[in-house]
């Protein structure tokens, strides 16, 4: 064990726990109201807003994931990089509708507004259970993260107690709990500061310093370029031809996910103004910069001869490997506490959806603002638990299985959310339908192959790998449009719009009324 | 809210949003960059054409805000 790169650990550990307790002072207002504790009271600005989506969107297990990829497949693992730039194009255009809509109507989670916009408690509770059922096992991947970084410093290893082992996630996972618990979506906020910081002065370094120790960028390209091929599962330092459309399907794929999980909305929702979303979308590609690094880090790992048991653990290693103990103690830190931001923000996206859309639009349709905090705060605890168990009690491959079945399946709630703030053509049952199509096709061609993230596809003699939650999207818009017309054609009803244009583009009127009637008129 | 646009100066500032499509088809189709050469600073190509994405996208953003977001509105 490391000593003085634990302190330094543990002195970032600590420091972010107190400013989690302390966020519930912050921009004080009344926590027991769902507005406040769930969405910071939409009034963050727009460098709040910066750090929050950042660092709810570039997650621990991304910065283990993404160079883990790299340096096990190569190019195309650098899809990252394309998919965190075509997204917020697609931010700009989309979000700030669904901010504006969300704002007039004081709507919390996406089904709120499928809801709102369709008049279909049944299409609502899918696009729920969805974004719960995705963000799951996503929690459970932060705590592996955490695990990952423990793991690297020397706590928990082969031969450790089980107790040993998994004490200290046990600890940060209670601290987590407790101050989301009090402060809401405040503790991410505020903590959100520090891990990027962390971040961006750990990833600039290591971009720097390590290349320096390792003969400059060139080499370190050279060097995987000619390593990959070599791998047991043929990498490439250059994306073959054959990999063209998997790459492609994953960077558009992914980007068309990303602002459908629930958290990604929550932090989007908790902005004060449709402009600070329009105005993020031009300055969050800095993380994406940053994530282009980190990729590159994987390469980084080869050329350093870096030989880690699992890819994820490669990173973590190549930092024992190259930074002084204090340093890494530093980087450690910075990837753990950048696991708690989206853990929280998560938690509270996927207690939202519970509170608003199950519990009381199925159970207490009377429940008052001050319940449904309540009710809020301890689904987020009853998640966060859920999480945990996963990681201690199931193979962490399952989690990452899951995972990559939570993309897939949350792109299938695009047609309602997204389309639905454009167009009304659609039928409520058509979206349902389509969606349980897309669902099944896109799980049932991601099972097949083994959960790899890419899948064989062979349509008309053409025989090619694709992200599988595209192909099930497509298949999910076929059925939506091809049912549209048969059920108004068999007067199925269509249900009522409690939404009007002008509530997209509205940039500050007011809310019609007050949360505790809402969502909308029943 | 005041001082509404008139309405061809909306339609001019819709054409403003085409720019956005740029991103999407200078990197959804890897055959124009999946190549080594030319590198730049150790890059291959690859790579930095991917890196210059970002900057390039991040400016087209901030382009069209700046040319869609009338002056009189709240902003904060």
């Amino acid at each position: 064990m490391n000593g003085v790169a634990l302190s330094v650990f543990i002195f970032f550990f600590l420091l972010v726990t107190v400013l989690g307790f302390i966020a519930a002072r912050w921009r004080r207002a009344d926590l027991g109201h769902l507005n406040e504790w769930g969405l910071g009271g939409r009034s963050f600005g727009t460098v709040i807003t910066w750090f929050l989506l950042g660092g709810d969107l570039y997650t621990a297990y991304t910065f283990i994931a993404v160079p883990a990829l790299v340096f096990g497949v190569g190019a195309l693992g650098f899809f990252a990089l394309p998919y965190t730039i075509i997204v917020y194009p697609f931010v700009f255009l989309v979000m700030p509708r669904l901010w504006s809509v969300a704002h007039r109507h004081q709507y919390v989670t996406p089904s709120d507004f499928v809801r709102g916009r369709f008049g279909s408690r049944g299409l609502s509770l899918a696009v729920a259970v969805t974004g719960i059922l995705a963000t799951m096992p996503y929690i459970a991947l932060q705590l592996v993260g955490i695990q990952f970084v423990l793991a690297a410093m020397g706590i928990g290893g082969s031969g450790s107690s089980a107790f040993e082992r998994d004490l200290p996630l046990f600890i940060a996972f209670a601290i987590l709990a407790a101050y989301t618990y009090q402060s809401g979506l405040r503790a991410p906020a505020l903590i959100a500061f520090v891990k990027d910081t962390m971040i961006y002065i750990t990833v600039l370094v290591a971009v720097f310093y390590i290349p320096a120790k390792l003969g400059g960028w060139g080499h370190i390209f050279d060097a995987a370029g000619a390593a990959l091929p070599k791998k047991p599962t043929p990498g490439a330092l250059i994306l073959p031809t054959k990999q063209f459309a998997a790459y492609s399907t994953l960077a558009l794929g992914s980007a068309l996910a990303l602002f459908l999980y629930p958290h990604s909305i929550t932090a989007v929702l908790s902005s004060g103004n449709r402009n600070v979303v329009r105005r993020n979308a031009a300055i969050l590609p800095a993380y994406s910069f940053l994530l282009g690094l980190l990729a590159l880090l994987g390469f980084t790992a080869i050329a350093a001869g870096i030989k880690p048991a699992s890819n994820n653990a490669a990173i973590p290693q190549l930092f024992n490997a190259m930074f002084p103990d204090w340093f890494v103690g530093f980087g450690f830190a910075a990837i753990a506490i950048g696991a708690l931001v989206p853990a929280a923000i998560m938690s509270i996206a996927a207690a939202n959806l519970f509170t608003r859309n199950i519990y009381r639009e199925w159970f207490r349709p009377e429940a008052s603002p001050r319940e449904e905090a309540d009710v809020a705060r301890i689904v987020s605890l009853v998640v966060k638990l859920g999480a945990l168990a996963f990681v201690l009690f199931l193979k962490t491959e399952y989690a990452i299985n899951l995972q990559l079945l939570g993309g897939v399946w949350i792109l299938q709630t695009l047609p309602p959310v997204i389309m639905g703030l454009y167009t009304r053509w659609f039928h409520r049952y058509a979206l349902l339908l389509g969606w349980a199509a897309g669902m099944a096709v896109g799980t049932w061609m991601a099972w097949s192959a083994g959960f790899k993230s890419t899948a064989p596809f062979t349509l008309f003699g053409l025989n090619t790998t694709l992200y599988p939650a595209l192909v099930g999207l497509v298949v999910n818009l076929l059925v939506a449009v091809v049912a549209t017309p048969l059920l108004d054609m068999a007067r199925v009803g269509r249900g009522r719009d409690e939404t009007a244009e002008p509530d997209y583009v509205e940039a500050e009127a007011p809310p019609l009324e007050p949360l505790a009637e809402g969502p909308g008129a029943r | 809210m005041a001082n509404r646009a008139p309405r061809e100066r909306q339609a001019a500032s819709r054409a403003w949003y085409l720019l956005l499509l740029l991103p999407f088809i200078g990197l959804l189709w890897p055959p124009f960059y999946a190549k080594d050469a030319p590198r730049l600073a150790g890059f291959p190509f690859f790579y930095w054409y991917q890196f210059l994405w970002v900057v390039i996208a991040a400016l087209l953003t901030g382009i069209v805000y700046w040319a869609t977001t009338p002056r009189n509105r709240g902003d904060r």
